[in-house]
């Protein structure tokens, strides 16, 4: 809780590929411990970020561990506020029915107005 | 106004600890307080004592030692990104300290802003 009582608004931003870099990784590292902070907590996926949620990861073959099981585990974190920008999708030929959890697409622009409602932007 | 900082990237390669620095005390010396500086993914690598640049290059880790030391900064480097990268407690320049990632979530509910310096 804050200094004043009050639950902040935290959006974690996702914005690069879940392999190739360890960004996507622990992003959700911390998303996970931030659960326990009972604060209003919402994912968004971006850019190549859409990636860390597309369907059927098979990360055998580079010998890294397939973190995507988490995503689905996030429910269990109360965490289910997932935002997942069209733009960035469309540009890579996906749609929702790609991601591997229930997720809400929304607009460029209405993502810039879900983030400034928010008290505490992570960018990953 | 109080900040948190948050540092995703190690010295040298990128100049994000560069520009958190810099803006730490830009905003000290504007009379603003630093809640915590937290250094998170290879931003940990910015709190070993065994960093030795060129002398005719700034000291990135020993400059935020010294910054810590005198406004009594609390730099905190997570624990998991640092285990993962071989930084450890005997290892940790003055006025750094190791604990979790909780810390960096309380900065976040603790500061007016969080200002993160990264990719």
């Amino acid at each position: 809780m804050s200094e004043h009582g009050a639950v902040k608004k935290f959006m974690y931003v996702n914005r690069k590929a879940p392999y190739g870099t360890i960004y996507a990784l622990e992003s959700l590292e911390v998303v996970l411990i931030a659960a326990a902070f009972d604060q209003d907590v919402s994912l968004a996926f971006l850019d190549d970020g859409v990636y860390q949620l597309k369907k059927g990861h098979q990360t055998k073959g580079i010998e890294m561990k397939n973190f995507q099981p988490t995503y689905r585990a996030l429910e269990d974190y109360d965490v289910t506020k997932l935002y997942v920008e069209q733009e960035s999708l469309r540009m890579r030929g996906l749609t929702a029915d790609d991601m591997c959890v229930p997720v809400d697409v929304v607009s460029r622009a209405d993502l810039g107005k879900l983030m400034e409602q928010q008290d505490v932007l992570f960018s990953f | 106004m109080k900040f948190g900082i948050l540092v995703n990237e190690g010295p040298y390669t990128h100049q994000a600890s560069d520009s958190a620095y810099q803006f730490c005390k830009a905003a000290l010396a504007g009379g603003h307080q630093i809640y915590r500086v937290f250094f998170y993914h290879d931003g940990v690598d910015n709190a070993t004592r065994l960093t030795e640049p060129p002398n005719d290059d700034r000291h990135i880790v020993n400059r935020w030692s010294k910054l810590a030391q005198e406004h009594s900064l609390d730099l905190v480097v997570c624990v998991a990104a640092a285990l993962r990268r071989g930084i450890k407690d005997e290892i940790l320049a003055p006025g750094f300290r190791i604990s979790g990632l909780g810390q960096l979530i309380e900065t976040g509910i603790q500061a007016e802003r969080l200002v993160v310096f990264g990719d």
